[in-house]
């Protein structure tokens, strides 16, 4: 069963409805293409109303949408040749994270990216996109291979958080983050970060200190859940959906706050009814922003990304 | 703002307003231990408890005292305030009401002085300040901070104290974790030394980026560090954690901080490592 929200069910019900027209014509051989036409208007004027209006929290519910196009759909869609690599040569290998090496237009580059399971099994195998220590030390190693070789990296970013457990605690997950936004910070390859789902603190920041901060239209990104916003402001997880109101977490809300350099347009109602246009969509954002940044030197993407980061809040008074 | 009346006064003095951890009077309880401790002993043992050795978490101003030679500190960006760029819910409030209560503007204070005859850039966070959470200004005078440092090619030390990002800040709270890292990133690759000091508690944000980026990380005994709140961990596990998890001892144990030391020996400690990377131009 696909998962459909309340919010999208009058639109949903709409196309249903078309479709067993179309069908009922065509069993009987009748034509009623004025009524499906006014359908199919109505239907796109229904949509337009309400994937154009949604709110903070139906963004959020879409960014977690089991069928959202994730990194390895991604992966599999825009990157040819690809070799995925393990491990962080520490302690051992978190499925939460994947890395990998392969060619976006031909050219190789680096990848790595949250990874969400898609059904219940597979996110057991990958603890629901949230990476332990060894997770971020497998992508940190990754990404500085990148640099010894000389090729761009790409990083999807699409979790909940990082791993709250004994085991992260004991492995230094605090470390791991930090060691990761202070090593890629300086690198002298360049990293286009792409937010494809959900963007959930320090967890999602782990890969996202690049030079450009790509966020699909309906992805979020926020500094904590709202969730656990919710019950660390008022003592109550239930509201979360006034959270995501109030902390600004979509990617329009962040591209106003400068930092969301861009806003990648997804199909109508999201990337999971279209994936494909999503698909094409996200490799002409890729493709623009590389080759804007391949003129330049690895000092030049330094400065540039200093700068960027160094910026953020500046203009809001601060 | 306390550091006007810090900078005057040429000798330690806590105000009845400050002693937020210690109730008005002669005596104090012990959280740890429940002894009764004679206020001014206390004082006097740089607010470690003289029987279990539990540290009481300080002030900035108490923190500098104790710290810094006497009348030493120039304080940075003292107009820097915070304002409420989300317009989050009761957000101006509660900014105000830490304001009032602890007579600083943000949870970090921020300057230069020296130790043992050593010049020092420091940042002190005081976690009676919204739990010493790290928003934008927090973020943005630790920047600075830091940056200074790399100018005048001083040492660093930052004395952390947080319970993590700023949630009423939203994403601009999350990016100062990045803005921070990275100008440590450019402080350290100019070969300059920073010390990380870890206090009592030093939590999910600021440990996942400044504080664990030290050359040298030292710990206060007992302080909570770590990157998960333990009641988030207990409620994810649902079991409790062990005796002494997350606390100094344990990070030690694990590997990931240098040295815990007791209160009464921290100046001197920062004095000896400030003197062992002394250079010959300095
Ligand atoms: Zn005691």
């Amino acid at each position: 069963m696909p998962t459909i929200f309340d919010f999208e069910r009058p639109v949903i019900e709409l196309e249903t409805k078309i479709a067993e027209l179309k069908s009922f014509a065509n069993e009987k051989g009748l034509s009623l293409e004025n009524e499906i036409a006014t359908l199919e208007q109505r239907a796109a004027e229904l949509k337009q109303f309400i994937y154009g209006n949604l709110t903070p929290w139906q963004k959020v519910l879409i960014a977690r949408h089991p069928e959202r196009p994730g990194t390895l759909e991604y992966i599999g869609a825009m990157i040819t040749d690809f070799v995925e690599l393990h491990g962080d040569r520490l302690y051992g290998d978190d499925a939460a994270i994947i890395g990998g090496i392969g060619r976006f237009d031909g050219e190789p580059v680096t990848v790595v990216g949250h990874r969400k399971g898609r059904d219940t099994k597979e996110n057991l195998a990958r603890n629901f996109g949230m990476a332990h220590p060894e997770g971020y030390r497998k992508a940190l190693r990754l990404i500085k291979q990148a640099e010894k070789f000389g090729r761009p990296v790409i990083c999807f970013v699409d979790t909940p958080g990082a791993h709250c457990g004994l085991g992260a605690e004991q492995r230094g997950q605090a470390e791991a983050i930090a060691k990761n936004i202070m090593v890629m910070s300086a690198l002298k390859i360049p990293i286009i970060v792409l937010v494809i789902g959900e963007g959930g603190s320090g967890g999602a920041l782990a890969l996202s200190v690049g030079d450009r901060i790509l966020m699909q239209e309906h992805s979020v990104f926020s500094v904590s859940s709202p969730e656990a916003c919710a019950s660390i402001i008022w003592k109550d997880s239930a509201r979360a959906r006034e959270a995501a109101e109030v902390l600004k977490l979509t990617a329009n809300d962040l591209r106003g706050m400068q930092i969301a350099d861009e806003v990648i347009a997804e199909p109508l109602g999201g990337a999971h009814r279209d994936k494909a246009e999503a698909t094409t969509l996200l490799i002409n954002a890729v493709r623009r922003n590389l080759a804007e940044l391949k003129g330049a030197s690895g000092d030049e993407l330094l400065v540039a990304r200093y700068r960027k980061f160094r910026s953020i809040g500046v203009h809001l008074g601060v | 703002m306390v550091f006007d009346f810090f900078k005057k006064a040429k000798y330690f003095t806590v105000k009845q307003d400050v002693k937020r951890d210690i109730p008005e009077g002669l005596w104090v309880k012990c959280d740890v231990c429940n002894e009764i401790l004679f206020t001014k002993d206390l004082e006097r043992n740089f607010k470690v408890c003289q029987k279990c050795g539990h540290h009481f978490r300080l002030t900035v101003e108490e923190r500098l005292h104790i710290t810094l030679d006497p009348d030493s500190f120039t304080e940075y960006d003292t107009e820097l305030e915070p304002s409420n760029p989300l317009g989050f819910p009761d957000y101006n409030e509660k900014l105000s009401s830490a304001q009032e209560q602890t007579r600083l503007r943000e949870a970090v204070i921020t300057g230069d002085g020296s130790i043992g005859g050593h010049r020092v850039v420091v940042a002190v966070m005081d976690a009676h300040f919204i739990m010493g959470s790290m928003g934008t200004v927090v973020g943005e005078k630790i920047t600075r901070a830091v940056e200074s440092a790399l100018e005048k090619r001083l040492p660093l030390i930052i004395f952390s104290a947080s319970g993590g990002a700023r949630m009423q800040e939203g994403m601009l709270s999350l990016l100062q974790m990045a803005k921070t890292g990275m100008a440590i990133g450019r402080y350290s690759d100019a070969g300059l030394l920073y010390i990380s000091v870890l206090t009592d508690p030093t939590m999910g944000g600021v440990s996942a980026s400044f504080a664990f980026l030290g050359d040298i990380i030292i710990s206060e005994p007992g302080a909570l560090i770590g990157f998960a709140g333990p009641r988030v961990i207990e409620q994810t596990i649902r079991q409790k954690l062990p005796d002494g998890f997350q606390r100094a001892e344990f990070l030690l144990e694990k590997g990931f901080i240098d040295q815990v030391v007791a209160r009464p020996q921290m100046a001197e400690t920062l004095a000896r490592l400030l003197s062992l990377h002394e250079r010959g131009d300095a």
